[in-house]
């Protein structure tokens, strides 16, 4: 891997407010060495990608804890897909059941995190999948 | 407490024994370095009245239903009545969930308890972009009045008591159960309930604000206000730890970040010119109920402790009602695993245990397949049992705060109370708990907290069964709670229905009322009254708020 710091967005769709697991997961991507950018809560899927291009990230976190993850975490990716921008590693977490996750693996969210993933996993899978 | 002579005694036994335990320490060392409760209060092996020295008993304890309240707000408590069985409900339609809410109640729980979805929760109607994936996904969708009437069918207002988690549109949804309280034919003075009404703690971790705290802090005065004139049995606001507690906070910070809360809201309400003992004894409370089960029996004890003296010593209240802390409480969401979930259920049963020998008012307990899904019909019934057994089986309900008087929790409750003190100090020095530098603080420190709590599980610190230790093969679970996802489109439809057979003209006019009340300083809930019944929407009603206040901007703090 090169030298250069990856940069992660780390992002909220949708209307919930739950930002525990974001939050925590932005820290532990920091403390690993990366960049971190937390978008902050009720982010549309255009707000995402335009803060995504604007920040010249590598990787998009998202969390839901709603359930809205099967109609966002796709918008996201195909937006990021239409910008040119669809190397961009994206990966979600939440509460997200385990037969949701081919779905939304077939949409083009490379990996999810599901309750009870130790911080670790996410460092680990990012700098191993990271496109740079 | 104890006589001088009393604990010279002890002390000099304890010396002896001190070196016995350091002998058998060598021999069997011990399994932790260190003992300590997460908010911060090291552990001894042993408590003994030495512990206790300092400790008044009239002073610091009291009697049940006396101040300070550290044991009950009641005299007999659960002797006279058991506590409330609420289990939190909501999701998909109105039509979904008035036959979950008539489940609930066939199956003998006692009160209802009202989830809404996010939009509703936002002040957006079900037709408005950001609702999209959104609508009845973690509870019900409601756009009008139309909505609520179906909601509440065949559910007698008047003899029901319901708490609706609703907090930045409070007074909207307020209205709209008024008015469908009086079409069932009940007057509004026979409702009974609980709004949220806690704006501050959305600032902080929930997340579904809409207008600015200074707006938001007058629309909550209005409520208080509005209520103790008009539904007197109505709980005007439940100040809530619960979700302070699951962001990450430790026991402590939710004693003290909650209290903090309760004080700016009486604070705004005396500037609005109201008398503390006309809306102190309205305000009840909202507590997590976490794994480590004696330090949640000492944080309720310690919160009633430090509330009676805010309110009696701080604010000068004299009606002993404003004295005290009522509250509800649910078992911990953040501790359900989604590995080995029937394990929830052996959580959430010591939880509520805790709960009920903290002495709780209500209890919401968590169905076990909640990491994964909203709850079944089987795993909410379940929840329920659990309940039902700490309530009529195993003995606890007999007597009133049987655990007072242990020296560790009476050692551990003290321990906790100044803790709470010295974060609300700050908070004070802050400005108060409105304020953006206040909220800015509360957040790092929750953070802070929530981070180290998942460092201690992920190095094994903490244990938890089903994640990094006692793990096991699993088979994929079964029968998870489904939301239709047409409920979208057909709200939407409902929504184009009501527009479209409601008197229009009328509701143009009934919301430049709402705009014109919003800019005077007249109290806005009998205007909201008023417009609801014409089925003037939610997201309208909060659109005009919106025009006039603007809209908070989140603090992003990590």
């Amino acid at each position: 891997m090169s030298e250069k710091r990856i940069r992660v967005l780390v992002a909220k769709p949708g209307l919930d407010g739950h930002d525990r697991g974001a939050k925590v997961i932005a820290q532990a991507l920091r403390d690993a060495g990366m960049e971190v950018v937390y978008t902050g809560l009720r982010q549309t899927p255009e707000q995402i990608v335009s803060a995504a291009l604007q920040e010249d990230v590598n990787v998009v976190g998202m969390s839901i804890l709603s359930g809205a993850h099967a109609t966002l975490f796709p918008l996201v990716v195909n937006l990021l897909k239409e910008k040119g921008a669809g190397d961009i590693l994206v990966v979600g977490g939440g509460i997200i059941p385990d037969e949701d996750v081919p779905d939304l693996k077939a949409a083009g969210i490379a990996e999810v995190f599901g309750p009870g993933t130790p911080l670790e996993s996410v460092v680990k899978y990012i700098q191993a999948n990271v496109k740079n | 407490m104890f006589k001088q002579d009393q604990l010279d005694k002890i002390a000099a036994k304890k010396e002896g024994w001190s070196a016995k335990l350091a002998a058998t320490m060598k021999k069997r060392p011990e399994r932790v370095e260190k003992f300590a409760v997460d908010s911060g209060v090291d552990i001894n092996t042993v408590y003994t009245p030495l512990d206790l020295a300092d400790m008044d008993y009239d002073r610091d304890l009291g009697l049940p239903g006396e101040y300070p309240f550290t044991r009950g707000v009641q005299p007999n408590l659960y002797r006279g009545r058991l506590w409330t069985m609420r289990q939190y409900a909501g999701f998909g339609s109105a039509e979904e969930t008035n036959q979950r809410f008539r489940y609930l109640l066939e199956q003998g729980q006692t009160g209802l308890s009202c989830a809404f979805d996010l939009p509703t929760q936002i002040g957006y109607d079900s037709d408005h972009p950001l609702a999209k994936g959104e609508i009845g996904k973690v509870g019900v969708a409601i756009d009008s009045l139309a909505d609520m009437e179906i909601l509440f069918d065949q559910i007698p207002l008047g003899k029901v008591s319901t708490s609706m988690t609703i907090n930045a549109p409070a007074g909207v949804l307020l209205a709209m159960y008024i008015a469908c309280a009086e079409k069932q034919g009940f007057n509004k003075s026979q409702i009974n309930g609980t709004i949220q009404n806690d704006v501050i703690k959305e600032y902080i971790c929930r997340g579904t604000y809409i207008l600015p705290p200074e707006p938001s802090m007058r629309l909550i005065s209005n409520i208080f206000e509005f209520c103790s004139k008009e539904i007197p049995q109505w709980n005007t606001i439940s100040i809530s730890g619960y979700h302070i507690r699951e962001a990450g906070a430790t026991a402590a910070q939710e004693i003290a970040f909650t209290l903090a809360d309760g004080i700016a809201y009486v604070d705004a309400a005396i500037k609005a010119g109201l008398d503390v003992d006309t809306f102190g004894p309205r305000l009840s409370f909202f507590f997590n109920a976490h794994l480590n089960f004696l330090e949640e029996v000492a944080k309720f004890r310690a919160a009633r402790r430090v509330w009676a003296k805010v309110m009696r010593e701080r604010f000068g209240a004299k009606n002993p009602r404003s004295w005290t802390l009522r509250f509800h409480t649910q078992t911990a969401g953040v501790s359900l695993t989604a590995q080995q979930p029937m394990v929830n259920i052996m959580r959430t049963a010591f939880e509520a245990l805790s709960a009920v020998l903290g002495g709780t008012q209500s209890l919401h307990t968590n169905s076990y397949d909640e990491a994964l899904a909203l709850p079944c019909d089987e795993s909410v019934m379940i929840a329920l049992r659990t309940q039902q057994v700490i309530g009529y089986e195993i003995g606890v309900c007999d007597m009133v705060d049987p655990l007072g008087g242990s020296y560790y929790i009476e050692s551990l409750t003290n321990g906790l109370e100044k803790i709470a003190w010295d974060y609300i100090e700050k908070i004070d020095a802050l400005g108060g708990a409105a304020t953006a530098s206040a909220i800015e603080y509360m957040q790092k420190e929750i953070h802070n907290s929530a981070y180290q709590y998942q460092l201690a599980i992920d190095n094994k610190k903490k244990t938890v069964i089903g994640v990094n230790s006692f793990h096991m093969e699993e088979k994929p679970p079964e029968g998870l709670l489904k939301v239709d996802l047409s409920v979208g489109e057909r709200q939407e439809a409902k929504l184009r229905k009501v527009k479209a057979e409601r008197d229009n003209a009328k509701v143009e006019s009934l919301l430049q009322a709402i705009r014109e009340a919003a800019q005077s300083d007249a109290n806005l809930i009998p205007v909201f009254v008023d417009a609801v019944k014409e089925y003037v929407t939610l997201g309208e009603i909060c659109g005009v708020l919106r025009d006039v206040f603007g809209e908070y901007k989140q603090q992003i703090v990590f």
